[in-house]
This record gives C-alpha cells, sequence and structure tokens, in this order.
C-alpha cells in the first residue's frame, strides 16, 4: 500500500466513479475489488493510463467461496514493468455461465489463461476466442477445482464383486 | 455420468463427438491439403508430454496447437485437503528440475500469509540453494536445448555438471530431486558443515565448465544458423504473450524479480541482469548462459556472508521443536503433536507472491479461510504461460525451428500441466 | 586366366571381402559406441564378451569388455519379431531395405584393396578390370538413396515420408558437387580407374595438390552418407528417427547396415581417391602391406566421421540445400575449371607444375 497504489486508487475513481465496489489491503497488497461490467474499461484505463502503465497480466485465478454470494471471484493481477508495482483487479461472479468479458483483445495471453480458469473452475468467459478442455479430457464433466466437486474414488474391485462394480463403471453405460 | 451436484446448470451434457466437434484442439486448419503431424506426447524433443498437433505446408509450419494435461496431476485441488506444511511436497513434483524455487515460492507466499518472515540465515541458504537449483535448472534445459539441435556432447557434459549439484541437495535435503527443504518459517534444519566446502569447490570448477560448453556452441556456425534469427518475438509482444524470465530478457525486456520486487534479501546482492535485444533463440540463450555467472556471483556474496543464528523462526505455533526439546518439555511434545496433526491456523485473505524461478515468474496465490489448511492455491508458472508462446513464435518456421524455439522458451511439462 | 576363372575368382574374393566388411560394419558400431562414449564422458558398451583374467585376492580383470557386443545386437534384431505395420505398401516396405543394403556392398567392388597380391596381376580388387570404377560408385550409390525414399514412401507414415523427402532432396543437392569434386583426381590422373588414381598418386597425396576438393568432397560424404551434421532424415530430434520409425528387426538393422557398410566404402573411396590408397612406405617391396594401410585409412576416416557426430549440431533443411546449392557446387565447379585450366598449362609446358 504505497502511493502508487492511492494514486491507482484515484485514478480509477476518477474515471470511473461508480466501478469500484471494494478495495482490500491485506499484507501490503492492494486488491481492487469492481463490478464485472467495468472490467473492461477499468482494465484499459490501467493498462493504458500513462502513469499508471499496468502492462504485464501476470495471471488470472479463479477463487470458489463456495456457499457465499456471490459465489466465484476472478482475480486479474496486473503488473506495472515501468513502476514494479502490481495490483490485483478482483471482480465476482455468481453465475459462472456469465462470467467476465474475455481480455484476449488486450492480452494474447489472455485467452490462454482464461482457459485453464475455465477448464477446471468453470467460469465462462464472455467473448473467448474458443472456450475448450485442456488439462482434462474432452469428455470429462464438471470443473474439479471447484468446492462442492465430490472428491471420489476407485472402488475396489474384488473376484466377487468384478462384475457388479464394471457394471457402475461409466464406460459400461455407453 | 453424475459428477456435478444438483442444480448446477453450468455443465452440460456432452458426447466425445459433440466436444471434438465443438471445441477439438482450438486450432482452425488452414488448408485441406496441408499435412496435420501429431508430435508428441511421446516425442524426443518435446520435453515431457507435451503432444503439438502442427500444420505443415511441406516442411513450414502453418499453425500449431500444443494438448496439455497428459501429466494433470490435479496439485492444486489436492493442496487444499492438506495442512500448509503437508501440502509443501506437492510443490516439488511440478517443476521438478528446480524444486528449490518452487518450495521457495510457496513458503513465501505462506509466510506472507502468516506475516512472518524467515531468520537471516535461513533466507541466506534459500538465496544459495535457489541459485545453485537455477544453474541445475539451466544445466538440464542447455543440455537438452543442445541436444534437440543434435549437439549430443553438451548434454552428457552438463549433466556430469547437475549431478554434483544434486549431491548438494542431498546433503542438505537428504533428496536429490523432491528437497521439500524449506519450510513455513524457516528450513527443514541447518545445513551440514559439508555444504559450504561443497559449494565453494562448486564455485571453484564450474567457470571453466561453463567455458567449455561455450567453446562448443557459442561461435559454432551450424549453432548460429540454427539459433539466430529463429523465433523472433519483439518486445511488445513478449508482453502481451506474458513471457516471463529470460525469453523476456532475450527480447530486451529488463524485468527480474529478484531486482524488481526483492524477497529473501536479493537486494543485498550484488548482480546484473543479462539483457539481449534480438529476441531470437540465440538471445535466449545467452542470456540464460550468462545466468550461470550471475548466480555464481549470488552464491559467492551469500556464502562469504552468510550469517549464524537459528534457521527457523521462535514461534512454536508455526515451526515444530526441535527433536531434542521432545523429550524434555510437555510443552514441546504438546506443539508438535498440535503442528504435525491439524497444523497451524492462517488467517482469512489471500495473497500472490512471485518468485523468479529459472524458467520466469513463478508466483502463489495463496488464500487462508481462517483453518489450518489452505482454501484455494494456485500457482501461476512460468512454463505454463510461456508455452502459449511457441505457436506464434514458431508459425511460418520449419519444423527443425519448432524443436528449437520449444528448447529456448524451456519448459517443463510438470510445471504446465500440475 | 579364362572367363570361368576370372568369374570365380571374382566370387569368392567377393564373398570373402562382403563377409569382412560386414564384420567391419558390426565393429564399426562398436567403434562408434564407444568412441562416442569417450568422447562424452561416458563408458560406453563394455560388458559383452570380455575375457576374464583371473587375479589372486582381487577382482578378476576383465579384457576386451564389450567385443561381443556386435553380435549380442544382430543376435537381438535377429530374434526380434518382425512385426510389419497394417497400413503400409508391402511391396514397398519390403523392397526398401534391401534397396539400400544391395548398393552399399556393390560399391565394394571396384574398390583396390592393395597392390598385386594373390595371384591378381595389377591390384587386388574383387572386380578389378573396371576401368570407370568413379563411374559406377556415383551410380550405384544414386540407387542408394532410393531405398530411403521408398521406406518413407511405403511405411505411410507422417513421420517417415518427411524423412524420405528430406533424403531425396539432400540427394539431388550433393551428388552433383561431389561429382565435380571427383572429375578433379580423375583429370589428375588422367583415368577413371581406381587403381591408375592410387598409382598416380605415387609423387604425393592428391589432397595436397588438391586441398579444396578434398574438403568438398569429405563435407560431400557426410552428406552422402547422412551423418551428422547432416542426419536430416533421421533427425530422431524432429523427425523421431524418419524413414526408419516404422521398421523393426532386421528389416530396421539393414538400414543401418548400409549407413555403416557405405561409411567403411566412403572412407576406402576417400583414402583411394585423396590419401594414397593403398600406397604407402615399403608397399612396392611388399604389396600386401597394402591391406594394412588401407585398413588404418579407413579407421582413420571412420573415427573422424563420430568425431564430427559428437562434436556438431545438425544442419537445417534449408540450410543444408543453400549450403549445397551456393556453397559446395560454386567451389566444385571454380575447383574443377581451375584444375583443368592448370592441367592444360602444365601439359603445354606453360607452367611447371609437378603432376
Amino acid at each position: 500500500m504505497n502511493a502508487f497504489h492511492d494514486l491507482t486508487l484515484d485514478k480509477v475513481r476518477a474515471t470511473f466513479p461508480d466501478a469500484i465496489a471494494d478495495v482490500v489491503d491485506f499484507r501490503g497488497e492492494r486488491t481492487v475489488i469492481i463490478e464485472t461490467d467495468s472490467l473492461i474499461p477499468v482494465i484499459t484505463l490501467l493498462r493504458d493510463d500513462a502513469e499508471l502503465r499496468y502492462n504485464f497480466l501476470e495471471d488470472i485465478v479463479a477463487d470458489d467461496y463456495y456457499e457465499a454470494f456471490p459465489r466465484f471471484a476472478v482475480n486479474y493481477h496486473l503488473y506495472s514493468l515501468d513502476n514494479k508495482v502490481r495490483i490485483r483487479v478482483r471482480v465476482l461472479v455468481d453465475d459462472p455461465d456469465e462470467g467476465p468479458q474475455s481480455l484476449h483483445p488486450m492480452w494474447k495471453i489472455a485467452s490462454w489463461l482464461e482457459l485453464e480458469v475455465w477448464d477446471l473452475m468453470g467460469i465462462r468467459f464472455q467473448n473467448h476466442p474458443g472456450l475448450r478442455r485442456l488439462f482434462l479430457p474432452e469428455d470429462w464433466q464438471g470443473h474439479p477445482l471447484r468446492k462442492d466437486y465430490p472428491l471420489g474414488y476407485e472402488e475396489v474391485q474384488f473376484s466377487f464383486n468384478y462384475e457388479e462394480i464394471d457394471a457402475r463403471k461409466p464406460y459400461a453405460q455407453d | 455420468m453424475t459428477v456435478m451436484t444438483p442444480g448446477n446448470d453450468a455443465v452440460q451434457e456432452w458426447t466425445v463427438e459433440e466436444l471434438r466437434a465443438k471445441y477439438g484442439s482450438g486450432m482452425e486448419i488452414a488448408s485441406e491439403e496441408n499435412l496435420l503431424l501429431s508430435m508428441g506426447p511421446q516425442h524426443p524433443s518435446t520435453h515431457g508430454v507435451l503432444r503439438l498437433l502442427v500444420e505443415l505446408e511441406g516442411e513450414t509450419i502453418v499453425n500449431a496447437a500444443p494438448d496439455i494435461g497428459f501429466l494433470h496431476t490435479g496439485i492444486e485441488k489436492n493442496m487444499e485437503s492438506k495442512t500448509f506444511t503437508k501440502a509443501l511436497v506437492m510443490t516439488d513434483r511440478m517443476d521438478y528440475l528446480s524444486p528449490m524455487s518452487n518450495n521457495l515460492g510457496y513458503v513465501l507466499a505462506v509466510e506472507k500469509l502468516l506475516g512472518v518472515e524467515a531468520t537471516p540465515r535461513a533466507q541466506t541458504i534459500r538465496v544459495i540453494l535457489t541459485e545453485l537449483a537455477r544453474i541445475s535448472s539451466h544445466l538440464v534445459w542447455l543440455g537438452t536445448h543442445a541436444l534437440d539441435l543434435a549437439a549430443m556432447s553438451v548434454f552428457l557434459y552438463c549433466f556430469r555438471e547437475r549431478e554434483y549439484l544434486l549431491d548438494v541437495f542431498e546433503m542438505v535435503a537428504g533428496q536429490r530431486m523432491m528437497v521439500s527443504y524449506f519450510r513455513p518459517g524457516g528450513l527443514w534444519r541447518d545445513v551440514p558443515e559439508e555444504f559450504e566446502p561443497a559449494v565453494r569447490q562448486f564455485l571453484d570448477f564450474f567457470p571453466a565448465k561453463i567455458a567449455d560448453y561455450e567453446a562448443l556452441l557459442k561461435n559454432n556456425p551450424i549453432w548460429l544458423q540454427r539459433t539466430k534469427d529463429v523465433g523472433v518475438v519483439s518486445a511488445e509482444d513478449a508482453i502481451s504473450l506474458g513471457m516471463t524470465g529470460a525469453s523476456l530478457r532475450g527480447s530486451g525486456v529488463d524485468w527480474d524479480i529478484r531486482k524488481a520486487t526483492p524477497y529473501c534479501g536479493y537486494e543485498n546482492y550484488d548482480f546484473d541482469v543479462p539483457l539481449r535485444t534480438e529476441g531470437d533463440v540465440y538471445a535466449r540463450y545467452r542470456c540464460r548462459m550468462e545466468e550461470f555467472h550471475q548466480s555464481l556471483r549470488i552464491i559467492e556474496q551469500a556464502l562469504d556472508k552468510l550469517p549464524g543464528g537459528p534457521v527457523n523462526i521462535d514461534d512454536r505455533k508455526i515451526v515444530p521443536p526441535p527433536r531434542s526439546e521432545l523429550g524434555r518439555s510437555m510443552e514441546a511434545v504438546i506443539h508438535h503433536f498440535k503442528l504435525w496433526t491439524e497444523g497451524f491456523n492462517a488467517p482469512e485473505g489471500y495473497v500472490y507472491q512471485a518468485i523468479e524461478s529459472p524458467r520466469g515468474e513463478f508466483a502463489c496465490y495463496l488464500r487462508g479461510d481462517g483453518g489450518p489448511k489452505p482454501a484455494r492455491v494456485h500457482f501461476r508458472t512460468p512454463s505454463y504461460v510461456n508455452l502459449a508462446s511457441i505457436v506464434p513464435l514458431s508459425q511460418g518456421s520449419f519444423v527443425a525451428d519448432l524443436v528449437a524455439v520449444i528448447g529456448s522458451v524451456d519448459i517443463v511439462l510438470g510445471e504446465i500441466d500440475r | 586366366m579364362t572367363l570361368g576363372q576370372i568369374a570365380l575368382r571374382a566370387l569368392i574374393a567377393g564373398f570373402i571381402m562382403s563377409l569382412v566388411v560386414i564384420t567391419g560394419f558390426a565393429y564399426t558400431t562398436l567403434l562408434e559406441r564407444r568412441l562416442l562414449a569417450r568422447l562424452q564422458a561416458r563408458i560406453g558398451p563394455n560388458r559383452a564378451g570380455y575375457i576374464p583374467l583371473p587375479r589372486k585376492g582381487k577382482r578378476e580383470r576383465r579384457l576386451l569388455g564389450g567385443i561381443m557386443q556386435p553380435a549380442a545386437d544382430a543376435v537381438k534384431l535377429f530374434f526380434k519379431e518382425d512385426a510389419t505395420p497394417a497400413m503400409v505398401d508391402r511391396v514397398v516396405y519390403n523392397l526398401a531395405p534391401m534397396l539400400t543394403v544391395i548398393p552399399a556392398i556393390l560399391i565394394l567392388a571396384v574398390i583396390p584393396w592393395a597392390g598385386p597380391i594373390l595371384g591378381y596381376e595389377e591390384y587386388f580388387a574383387i572386380a578389378p578390370g573396371i576401368d570407370v570404377g568413379i563411374l559406377f560408385i556415383l551410380a550405384i550409390t544414386s540407387i542408394g538413396v532410393y531405398g530411403v525414399v521408398l521406406a518413407g514412401w511405403g511405411s505411410n507414415s507422417k513421420y517417415a515420408i518427411l524423412g524420405g523427402i528430406r533424403a531425396s532432396a539432400q540427394m539431388i543437392s550433393y551428388e552433383l558437387s561431389l561429382a565435380l569434386v571427383i572429375l578433379a583426381p580423375v583429370m589428375l590422373a588422367g583415368s577413371m580407374n581406381l587403381n591408375d588414381i592410387v598409382v598416380a598418386q605415387e609423387g604425393g597425396w592428391y589432397v595436397l595438390f588438391l586441398p579444396v576438393a578434398a574438403i568438398v568432397f569429405i563435407i560431400g560424404v557426410f552428406a552422402e552418407l547422412q551423418r551428422a551434421p547432416f542426419d536430416l532424415l533421421e533427425a530422431e530430434q524432429e523427425l523421431s528417427s524418419g524413414y526408419n520409425v516404422e521398421y523393426g528387426g532386421m528389416r530396421f538393422g539393414m538400414f543401418f547396415m548400409a549407413e555403416y557398410m557405405k561409411m567403411i566404402s566412403f572412407s576406402a573411396i576417400a583414402a583411394v581417391l585423396f590419401f594414397g590408397g593403398y600406397r604407402g612406405p615399403f608397399v612396392d617391396q611388399f604389396p600386401a602391406l597394402g591391406l594394412l594401410y588401407m585398413f588404418i585409412k579407413i579407421v582413420i576416416g571412420l573415427i573422424i566421421m563420430i568425431w564430427v557426430r559428437a562434436s556438431l549440431p545438425r544442419l537445417r533443411y534449408d540450410q543444408l540445400m543453400g549450403f549445397g546449392w551456393k556453397v559446395l557446387l560454386p567451389i566444385a565447379v571454380l575447383n574443377f575449371l581451375i584444375t583443368a585450366v592448370i592441367i592444360v598449362l602444365a601439359s603445354e609446358g606453360i607452367i611447371a607444375f609437378p603432376i
């Protein structure tokens, strides 16, 4: 929470008075929680402002606050190469099918980072050029990093119940 | 197949065929007449189990799409069900070529979340070991990169020196690769007496070995032909592609996290950040070769001023008591029991800690929910992000260049798939 | 001698020399593996077939470890299941290894191994009478590349076809300059007979008169043999061994056999053309010494090939073509012209040149 963080906040407040929902400071990191609709304008401002120059998109992380509302949070970690300052922009998402706008017009890497979020957390970014399964097989069901994803296990097959368990396996149902 | 909780409409039912038709590999095929070549996952130079679907016109690459996930082990999910300390062992398995860096990134994130800082001695040892890990990782990179371009001797020379470093890691941690040596609050235990002479000896003989590698490659005309003006990326593109580490510095962007936002006391060391402006495979190669020397400089300075004192912070709620106390202190036994069964509680909040791993920015996003287990761990791994740059870097070049590009961005599949 | 006797003699000599070279091929692989290992700080195959020498109180000494490694490899290759992939073109697939290995053996016919020994009047070769030995070699080696191309085509595999395409492209880029530089010693000796070229080098090896031609020839041979740094068509790292990726067992072994036998025969040809062939000290008194000199020169040639493989990275496809057409071919043509001019001037007596 240095002066530059405050400058950032002032600039965003001045341009988009309604965009900032909350500001969290924790362990020297500033998180700006913004409304989902104003994501693109705010990030454009952060990136293109001559003074701020948050021009490096480090990471996109989705977080799941299960049972809370809104349930999901998507963090954008932006870094200013010139000023050596990092800021976290966070949007809260309640319906994963209506996630935030994709940032791929602004950074080429954004669509790649969003793919990981979609694959593991299941947040569907709007206008993404092609969401697909990345780590998991194409026919995988569900998004395992969600808190309500059942932690399954493989049933052990013995000779006396081999057939019985085999019949329950997913491939048997095709 | 019912794996989702009821009432969640986000996931629809797809058949495999529908999914293939819908998503496929995410690659657009330019022409039906082109050759589609599947490189990997079993292929000598995809550095693990990367599969690249390559569209070729003759031998020219029109388009390529990486296909990953063959090594996906769900580390992030797994860590959520372990205590902060026990989850540490999973970080070794990500970038198996420099587990020390992964340990450091995670441990620093935990310490940041807890609001504690390691002792000076622990920090200096961490610096020495991560720099040694950087050298050992770069040795593997140099060897495999040279092997990809068929300079096979360099590979074996590099592994010979790496073996020495693995012995040093075994000396301090008892393990050659999966070290789990850095712990929240300090280290597993202090380094043994033989550690300093061993590292000094390495500092003595290693510069001559670097000269050997340079003699084989640096001015070799074939090496220059294969690496110069291949896989060129401009500074703007490199930033837009999120490239970090030597891949970014090869394009002339001066960003080293050790300098920009120092951790572990890196601001106290005198070292340079090698920079090249060409942005081609050769520039990235030069940057990494120069980092050998810089790492040696840092290690030497750190060894010279290695402070005494404890390696763990004096907080029994975080660091388990030493074994010597267990026999005579009831309190120590209770702490030991509590720490190894329940673990320590971390406050609510989320932190993001970035370090400069051998491959680039390795960062850990960590959320605590007040309990002893991380509520969410996410790793921003440099290999995963740098992998995306392979496609734009290799488009329009030859299959042989694709191999050079893969080698030069230095990916580790364990880190990509996590 | 009658025609029948000559034919019988050639048959016997051919049989024996082929056996010698095939054994030589096996031990070339051993030489390569051991030497490459030494150059790379490894040990290499050192177990199979050692001779145990018991010592008192100590572990036994093991002499000549690895000497049976080629035999073990051959046995392994022969006993491997000879699997044929389902989608291959069977005729082409089976033909390709043979088409590679037969030319490699045929080249041996014209190489002069020694002077007049064993009842040979002029020199010892399997087919001593061939006066167009150079042409024969050029013609036969060109057939060899068909084996590689057909292997790539018949395998019905993408990696293999890429290797095959590379082979044909490489062939046309290098045969031409190779043939052009071979002309220089031919002109100097005034004959296409390999023995005449050897005899003509009595005054001095041709490498001293034609250093450029010798260098271009050696580079061309590396390309012809598909050895590093020109081993594009079996680029392990790019094409995961290229044209032979679908082959297994002895069929795969035949490709290797062809490669290593060609290494031997081209070392011999290089020795003949530029390094005095079987000639050496006292060879006139004891013609059998020629065999020894030939052997030494071949081994040195092989060692250089292995050394280069251990040191150099691989060229890229287009760089190899560019090197062949833009560098080697002009040099070869210039070398050909200058040599011709000098020969004419020397024969007219305008300049003094020791030919």
